[in-house]
C-alpha cells in the first residue's frame, strides 16, 4: 500500500504540557488508520495540525509524496483533507444548507447545492433535509451534516474525531458501512477513538498515542481488546466489582412526569415514568440531546413539575426547588463540570459549600462557617483522591477526572438518600473512571437509590441493576440489565432513527 | 382647543426624526448579529455629530461632514474593536466606557463651533415622485441621507441572507469556536462588523447634527445611541423590523411633540415617555414568540473570542 499521508517527527508544545512529542506515522492509499489513545493523550492536538488548525513546533508532513504544511483549514481543505469534528462544528441557528456551505471552500448556489445534499445524502444512506435548522436535528442526524459536508469536497483523506460517542449501536453499524464503501472507492480514513471493538471491527491499522507520545503500532485486528487497551492504558486496568445486597424499599417514583425544556434547542420530557429502590442503580442510557438534561433538572429541581410527578417515598417533591430537595436527600451531580456542577473560578472550598451547606450545617444564623466547608472540601479531596495542590484552588485548575472526581464526592460525602449523576465518567481516564464507578457501587450498596445518566453503555452495563433508555424525551420501560443484548439496547434508545445503509454498491461515488 | 396636525408634515418630519435612529440601530445590529456586544453606539454617534459638523462647516459641504462622520464613528470603534477583540476587554464595561469617552472627547473637539449654522444639506428635488400629491412632499423631499439609510437597511438585509459574506458573518456571530474549527478568522470579520457599526452611528449622529437640529451642543444626542441599541434586541436582530422599530420611535416622538404643541390635556411628562413606552411595547409584543426569538439572537453575542484550543 503507498503511502497518502506521512507524519514525521510531529512535536507540538504548549505552555506546560508538551501535547505531542516526535509523533510519526503513515496513513495508506484507501487504508482506515486509527489513532487510540485516552482523553488527554494527544490525538486531537494531532489531527488538528494535520488539518491545519494548530501549527507544530517541530517535524513534517508528506501527503501524495510531497510537502505539506497547512496554514489554516481552508489549505487543508483544498488538498483533499476533509474532517468531522467530535464537538460538532456546526452552527445550530443556521439550517443544513448553509452549514454545508460554510464547510466548503466554494460552494455552489443554494439551490444547487441544497440538490447535491440530497443527492450525496441519499447515495450513503444518511437522508437530510437541506432547509431544516440544524438545532432541530438529533446528534446522529448532526453527524450525518458534517459527514456530508466532507463528502461533498471529494476527499482523499477524511478524518474523524471519535465519530461514534452520539450514536445508538445501529447507527454505528450503518455509519460503518457507509465508511467502508468510502473505503472501497479509494478514500483514506483516519479513525480517532478510544473504543476498541470499533477500531477492531473497521480498521486496517493502529497507531497508539500515550500522553502525546507513540507507544506502539499494530495492526488491530490481529490483537484483542484487552491487549490494545494494555497498550493504551499503560497498565492493567482494575474493573469495579459490585457487591451483592438486597434491593429496599422504593425510594424515589417517577409518575407520567412531562416538563418542557428552557432550551429553545432542548428536548422536553414526554410522560416518563419509572422507580428506584433503595440500594439499586437505574441506569438510564439514550443517545445524547434526548432528554438526559431535563431529566436530571427535574429530578434535581431545577425544573420544577407537577409535585405528584415526583414522589420521594410516597411524598410529593416535585413542586421543590433544588435546596429544599438537598434536605431531603435528592443530590445530583449534573453533566457539565465547568458551570453547572462547579463555578469555574471559585475555589473548591467554595465549591463545597455551595452544594453542601443545606445537609451539613455549614450556614449559622445566615453565616458560613468557612473552618467547616474547608474540613468538608479537604475530605473529598483525600476521600476521593483528587489531585491539587490544595483547597484553595480554583476549580477551573483542576483537571476533568479529578474534578469529577471532586464533584461526586462532595455529593456522595453528603450522604444522599437519592443520588442522580449524569454523564459521570465522560473525559475522565480510564483510571479516574473506574475510581468513579466503584464510588457510586458503594453508595448503592450503603442503601442510597442512584440514577445513573450515561451515554457510556459498557459503564450502565456494568453498574446498573436496571436500564432504560430516553428516545425524544420519552423513557422505556426499564429492564433488568443483566443478559440486555447491545441489539435490544440499541432498540431501546430508538434504533437506528430513520438511516439507512448505503444503497449503491457498484456506482460511481457520487460527489 | 383645535387639533391643528398636518398629516403630510408629520409623515415627512417622521422620516427625518427617524433616521439617526435607524443609522445608528441598522449598524448594532450587524455587530450583534458577528456575536459582539457595542454598548459604546451612544459615544460614537456623537463623535460622529462633531466630526460630521465641523468638517462640513470647515469645508462648506455637508457630504464631506458626513463622510467623515462616517470615518470618525469607524475610528473610534477600531478603539473599541483592538480592546475588545486583542486584549479581550468586557464587551460591556468597554463599551460602556466607549459611550462616557465619546461624549467627552465630543465637548472638547466642539468647543469652538457651539452657536455656528452649518451649511444646508439640499432637499433632493426628486422630478416625477416628487410632484406626485400628497405621497411627493410625504416620502419624496428629502435629502441624500435619509435614502440612503433605507438603502443601507435594504443592503444590510439582502447581505445577510443571500451572500457569502452575511453567512459567513451570521456563522461567527452564531458560534465562534465552530467558524474558527472551519478556518474562518473570526476577529478580522468581528472587526470589519465593529467598523461598519462604529461609521453607521456616526452617519446616525451627523444627521442630527447637519439635518435634524441642525446645531452642535454638548450632549445633543441624548439618550438616541441608547434607543438604537434597545430597538436591535426588540427587533429580535432583524433588518425590516429595526425599520419598524425606528420608524415608530421617531414618528411618535414627532406626533408628541405635535400634540404638546397643540396644547393637548395629556401631561407632557407622559407625552415626553410616550415614544419610548410605545416603542419597546409593540416590538415586545411582535418577538412574544420567546423561542422564535431566541432563535434569532446570536448565540455568541458578547462572548470574548480566544483561539486558545
Amino acid at each position: 500500500m503507498t503511502a497518502l499521508l506521512s507524519v514525521q517527527g510531529l512535536r507540538k508544545a504548549y505552555p506546560g504540557v508538551v501535547a505531542n512529542d516526535d509523533v510519526s506515522f503513515t496513513v495508506g492509499k484507501g487504508e482506515v488508520h486509527a489513532l487510540l489513545g485516552e482523553n488527554g493523550a494527544g490525538k486531537s492536538t494531532l489531527v488538528k495540525m494535520v488539518y491545519g488548525l494548530v501549527k507544530p513546533d517541530e517535524g513534517q508532513m508528506i501527503f501524495n509524496d510531497g510537502a505539506y504544511t497547512p496554514g489554516s483549514p481552508h489549505e487543508a481543505r483544498s488538498t483533499g483533507i476533509a474532517m468531522v469534528f467530535q464537538h460538532f462544528s456546526l452552527f445550530e441557528a443556521l439550517d443544513v444548507a448553509e452549514n454545508v456551505a460554510l464547510g466548503m471552500e466554494n460552494p455552489p448556489p443554494m439551490r444547487e447545492l441544497a440538490a447535491s445534499i440530497r443527492e450525496v445524502s441519499e447515495t450513503y444512506g444518511l437522508p437530510l433535509d437541506p432547509s431544516r435548522l440544524v438545532g432541530d436535528l438529533s446528534a446522529g442526524e448532526r453527524q450525518r451534516v458534517e459527514i456530508i459536508r466532507c463528502l461533498l469536497q471529494d476527499p482523499k483523506l477524511l478524518i474523524m474525531d471519535e465519530p461514534t460517542s452520539v450514536l445508538t449501536p445501529q447507527e454505528v453499524d450503518i455509519l460503518f458501512e457507509t465508511l467502508r464503501k468510502l473505503q472501497a472507492e479509494g478514500t483514506s480514513i483516519l479513525y480517532i477513538s478510544h473504543k476498541l471493538e470499533e477500531i477492531r471491527a473497521l480498521c486496517d491499522g493502529a497507531t497508539i498515542l500515550r500522553l502525546g507520545k507513540v507507544v506502539g503500532s499494530c495492526d488491530p485486528r490481529e490483537k484483542s481488546a484487552r491487549e490494545l487497551a494494555e497498550m493504551m492504558v499503560g497498565t492493567e486496568l482494575k474493573s469495579p466489582a459490585a457487591t451483592r445486597h438486597e434491593l429496599g424499599d422504593v425510594a424515589l417514583t417517577l409518575k407520567n412526569l412531562s416538563v418542557n425544556s428552557s432550551n429553545p434547542f432542548g428536548t422536553s420530557l414526554k410522560n416518563v415514568s419509572f422507580d428506584v429502590r433503595e440500594g439499586e442503580v437505574l441506569g438510564i442510557g439514550g443517545v445524547a440531546g434526548n432528554g438526559q438534561d431535563e431529566l436530571l433538572g427535574a429530578l434535581s429541581g431545577e425544573l420544577k413539575s407537577v409535585s405528584d410527578a415526583v414522589q420521594l417515598g410516597g411524598k410529593p417533591i416535585g413542586h421543590l426547588g433544588p435546596n429544599q430537595r438537598r434536605q431531603l436527600g435528592v443530590l445530583a451531580a449534573p453533566e457539565e463540570r465547568l458551570g453547572h456542577a462547579a463555578a469555574p473560578d471559585m475555589s473548591l472550598v467554595e465549591n463545597a459549600a455551595l452544594s453542601a451547606w443545606v445537609r451539613m450545617g455549614m450556614v449559622r444564623n445566615g453565616f458560613i462557617d468557612w473552618a467547616m466547608a474547608r474540613n468538608f472540601a479537604e475530605k473529598v479531596i483525600d476521600d476521593y483522591d483528587v489531585r491539587t495542590p490544595g483547597s484553595a484552588n480554583a476549580a477551573r485548575a483542576l483537571s476533568g477526572g479529578n474534578l469529577q472526581k471532586f464533584v461526586i464526592g462532595r455529593e456522595i460525602l453528603q450522604k444522599p438518600n437519592i443520588l442522580i449523576v449524569n454523564q459521570p465518567t465522560w473525559g475522565v481516564d480510564a483510571s479516574a473512571a473506574a475510581a468513579i464507578r466503584q464510588a457510586i457501587l458503594d453508595l448503592a450498596a450503603g442503601g442510597a437509590a442512584v440514577v445513573c445518566i450515561s451515554q457510556d453503555l459498557d459503564e450502565l452495563m456494568e453498574i446498573s441493576n436496571r436500564f432504560a433508555a430516553l428516545n425524544e424525551g420519552r423513557l422505556s420501560e426499564p429492564r433488568p440489565a443483566q443478559g440486555l443484548t447491545i441489539d435490544e439496547i440499541g432498540l431501546m434508545m430508538g434504533g437506528a432513527h430513520g438511516m439507512e445503509v448505503a444503497h449503491i454498491h457498484e456506482e460511481e461515488g457520487a460527489s | 382647543m383645535e387639533l391643528s396636525i398636518n398629516p403630510i408634515l408629520l409623515v415627512a418630519s417622521l422620516m427625518v426624526a427617524s433616521t439617526p435612529i435607524l443609522l445608528a440601530a441598522i449598524g448594532e445590529m450587524v455587530v450583534e448579529k458577528a456575536g459582539v456586544l457595542n454598548l459604546g453606539v451612544e459615544g460614537m454617534m456623537i463623535v460622529g455629530a462633531i466630526c460630521g459638523f465641523a468638517i462640513a462647516v470647515e469645508t462648506g459641504s455637508p457630504a464631506v461632514g458626513f463622510v467623515a462622520a462616517a470615518l470618525g464613528g469607524a475610528i473610534l470603534s477600531m478603539l473599541f474593536g483592538f480592546l475588545t477583540q486583542y486584549l479581550l476587554s468586557n464587551q460591556v464595561a468597554t463599551g460602556l466606557a466607549l459611550t462616557l469617552f465619546g461624549l467627552g472627547l465630543s465637548s472638547l473637539m466642539g468647543q469652538g463651533y457651539v452657536g455656528i449654522k452649518p451649511p444646508s444639506t439640499p432637499k433632493l428635488d426628486i422630478p416625477i415622485l416628487g410632484d406626485i400629491p400628497v405621497l411627493g412632499p410625504m416620502i419624496f423631499s428629502h435629502d441624500l441621507m435619509v435614502y440612503i439609510s433605507l438603502a443601507i437597511v435594504a443592503g444590510v438585509w439582502a447581505f445577510l441572507k443571500y451572500t457569502r459574506g452575511g453567512l459567513i458573518l451570521r456563522a461567527v456571530g452564531e458560534s465562534h469556536d465552530a467558524a474558527h474549527a472551519l478556518g474562518y478568522n473570526v476577529i478580522l470579520v468581528r472587526l470589519a462588523a465593529i467598523g461598519f457599526g462604529g461609521a453607521c452611528a456616526g452617519l446616525g449622529g451627523a444627521y442630527l447634527s447637519l439635518v435634524r437640529v441642525p446645531q452642535w451642543t454638548e450632549g445633543m444626542t441624548a439618550g438616541a445611541g441608547w434607543i438604537a441599541l434597545a430597538i436591535v434586541v426588540f427587533a429580535s436582530w432583524r433588518a425590516g423590523r429595526v425599520l419598524l422599530g425606528a420608524y415608530l420611535f421617531g414618528g411618535i416622538t414627532v406626533l408628541q411633540l405635535n400634540l404638546q404643541a397643540a396644547g393637548v390635556a395629556i401631561p407632557v411628562e407622559l407625552l415626553s415617555m410616550s415614544p419610548y413606552l410605545i416603542t419597546i411595547l409593540v416590538l415586545v409584543i411582535i418577538s412574544s414568540d420567546r423561542n422564535r426569538a431566541a432563535l434569532n439572537a446570536p448565540a455568541s453575542l458578547g462572548r470574548s473570542f480566544h483561539a486558545s484550543s
